[in-house]
């Protein structure tokens, strides 16, 4: 008895101390909030085994775009013509192309170019379809009903066409494909978040937020718009591997980019017409685009549950 | 037109408010008629004391609290704060009447934005009106989660890592942020278990008294509002049929809903016997209601004068006052 006591009053003792620990570190996180969120976020999303995964496959990605040239075995733009076509040999780790070409050079010379275009242009249609459509459905009304009208129009064009559009404006060249498959997703990020922020802004504590005199852009940025980050991360992961397709089917228009130039979906595309001699030609794009839109994915969904303070 | 309504000192002062939603229909959306939820609701509410509503779900209780902070636009009547026009204000006079008017809810569950932490929503309430910022801000909102039973670690914590109870102090905590002299509780605890409402009303008391607070307290829960409020009104489909200090309204209830209302409630005695008036049909659409009384077509007592000239609510020579043709036979 006399034992469990003294336990008791340690247990107890050892509670105080750690309670005193916890106001300690808080007011510690206090001071620098923003980097521990950002440690928090990032704490979470190592725990999640899946997430790392998905960390280390877009880590390779990334890495073998940027050491491309080490890596490369030959040059992803030299045509040897008797050499068309080959399977994944020693010579050619991963076969040649129609052209003669070193596949697995033009692979990773591609990711570069590939990468970049699924990144920047969902960065597009984040930062102007998020807002459009969070406006949108926050005021409501005549506004709503005007820009959503405009949406159903871009939205009834398939997104492909709408980036034909706006390269067809711009110009021809990579830096445009990013643009116009970062247009052409804007419609698909504003729809689906006014549907979000319909939903969140009848909560009571938005009303919260307005009976304390909160602003409007405050309230949209901060109390509605953080709480519909879910399906807006996972469409943005898909949506990388879409723009790649899209910005592939540029290309295969000669409108994206130019000949020569390697990218994983003009690859895949010129592969389409030797797919029943040559398969590995469309074979290994497709898998990379593959590889890729899982690597996203898995750390879209880790990212997900790793912002919300629910899962963490 | 003062209907007398009014005791010494209103610090609010609701006149003939009326909301009203219109129904849209068909392609084109257009309005084919509107849900009557406010139709003309007078009242007003003296300094420090608890003004009662009390009616069953969706008779409009909620929306004349929502309608009084703004929340909601009004579709006609007047509102009074301490003698500041609340419907016509803007700018610099609308940021200082939501300093003084708050809101505590029913749900403490859809409050508290789950993305924040409760110390994090607190500040920046604190930041926007420029009350305190930084180390200052962060001695507030401890001393705030502190004065609502919490303890001042809280502040760091996320909504969900707290009970029902727990939330509810925690938006009470966010209501005094901005020191308001008048809180709508609008059902505050309706959410919660049986056995942490007495906390959160004990809380809600405390909170008058040291702080000299202002309640409109929004309930259908005529044993807390019983124990809670120091006058009631009864509204029934957007209109408000009676009002009456507490005492007065309990003892003698004077329109038949009212008295309805009040055998309902239930006893802790299982052997005493009740009288129980039992209403009859449900209650009329606020899109398309009754001519005359609201109530006729459920009233126990109804005349043929109910059924077309809609009763005034009028003070008894005691100061009760009801809408109902019973009462004022002459009306």
């Amino acid at each position: 008895m006399q034992m469990r006591n003294t336990d008791m009053s340690s247990i107890i003792s050892a509670d105080k101390s750690s309670a005193a620990e916890l106001s300690e570190t808080h007011e510690a996180m206090a001071t620098s909030k923003r980097t521990s969120e950002f440690a928090e976020v990032f704490r979470h999303l190592l725990r999640n085994r899946a997430a790392v995964v998905g960390l280390f496959i877009i880590g390779g990605f990334i890495a073998a775009s940027i050491f491309a040239p080490l890596l490369s075995t030959h040059d992803p733009l030299d045509t040897v013509l008797s050499n068309r076509l080959q399977g994944p040999s020693s010579e050619y780790i991963l076969g040649t192309d129609e052209l003669g070409r070193d596949l697995f050079s033009r692979m990773l010379y591609g990711g570069r170019i590939s990468l970049s275009i699924g990144l920047i242009s969902v960065l597009i249609g984040v930062s102007v379809g998020v807002p459009i459509g969070a406006i949108s459905g926050y005021f409501g009304g005549k506004l709503d009903i005007l820009t959503q009208r405009f949406i159903d129009i871009m939205i009834a064009f398939p997104g492909i066409l709408l980036a034909i559009v706006v390269v067809t404006v711009l110009g021809v060249g990579v830096q445009n494909v990013m643009i116009a498959t970062g247009v052409a997703s804007i419609p698909v990020y504003a729809r689906l978040v006014r549907g979000s922020v319909l939903a969140v802004k009848e909560q009571s504590y938005v009303a919260a937020a307005h009976a304390a005199g909160l602003g409007h852009a405050r309230i949209i940025f901060r109390q509605i718009v953080p709480n519909c980050l879910a399906p807006i991360i996972v469409q943005s992961t898909f949506q990388i591997a879409t723009s790649i397709l899209w910005a592939a089917g540029l290309g295969f228009l000669g409108l994206g980019a130019q000949a020569p130039t390697p990218e994983w979906g003009s690859i895949l595309s010129n592969g389409r017409a030797y797919i029943r001699t040559a398969h590995h030609v469309t074979t290994f794009p497709g898998l990379a685009i593959l590889f890729m839109v899982l690597g996203f994915n898995l750390v879209g969904d880790g990212l997900r549950d790793a912002l919300d303070p629910k899962t963490r | 037109m003062s209907t007398g309504l009014s005791p010494e000192h209103p610090v609010l002062e609701v006149r003939n408010l009326k909301k009203y939603f219109p129904i849209r229909t068909g392609v084109l959306s257009r309005v084919t008629g509107y849900v009557k939820a406010v139709d003309g609701v007078s009242f007003s509410i003296r300094s420090g004391e608890t003004f009662a509503l009390v009616g069953e779900s969706g008779c409009g209780k909620s929306t004349t609290g929502r309608t009084i902070l703004r929340l909601t636009g009004a579709t006609d009547g007047e509102i009074h704060y301490d003698g500041e026009d609340v419907l016509a204000a803007t700018g610099e006079r609308m940021r200082k009447l939501r300093r003084s008017m708050q809101i505590v809810f029913q749900d403490p569950y859809s409050a508290l934005n789950p993305r924040m932490t409760i110390g994090a929503a607190i500040r920046e309430i604190l930041q926007v009106h420029g009350i305190a910022s930084g180390a200052a801000a962060q001695e507030r909102v401890e001393e705030l989660l502190v004065r609502c039973g919490l303890e001042s670690y809280h502040n760091s914590r996320y909504p969900h890592e707290f009970s029902g109870g727990q939330r509810q102090r925690v938006v009470i905590a966010r209501a005094l942020a901005l020191d308001p002299q008048f809180i709508v509780a609008d059902e505050p605890i309706s959410a919660l278990d049986v056995s942490i409402q007495s906390q959160i009303i004990n809380l809600l008391e405390d909170l008058q008294n040291d702080l000299q607070l202002t309640y409109l307290f929004i309930s259908h829960d005529l044993s807390v509002v019983r124990h809670m409020a120091d006058r009631v009104g009864v509204m029934y489909l957007g209109k408000l049929v009676e009002v009456a200090d507490k005492d007065e309204f309990y003892r003698e209830p004077l329109h038949p809903y009212s008295q309805a209302l009040l055998s309902a409630i239930p006893v802790s005695d299982p052997s005493a016997k009740k009288q129980r008036i039992i209403l009859k049909g449900d209650v009329p659409s606020p899109s398309n209601p009754p001519a005359g009384c609201p109530f006729h077509t459920r009233c126990p007592y109804v005349m043929d004068v109910c059924r077309s000239v809609v009763p005034e609510l009028k003070p008894t020579p005691s100061g009760h006052y009801a809408a109902c043709h019973l009462v004022h036979p002459n009306a």
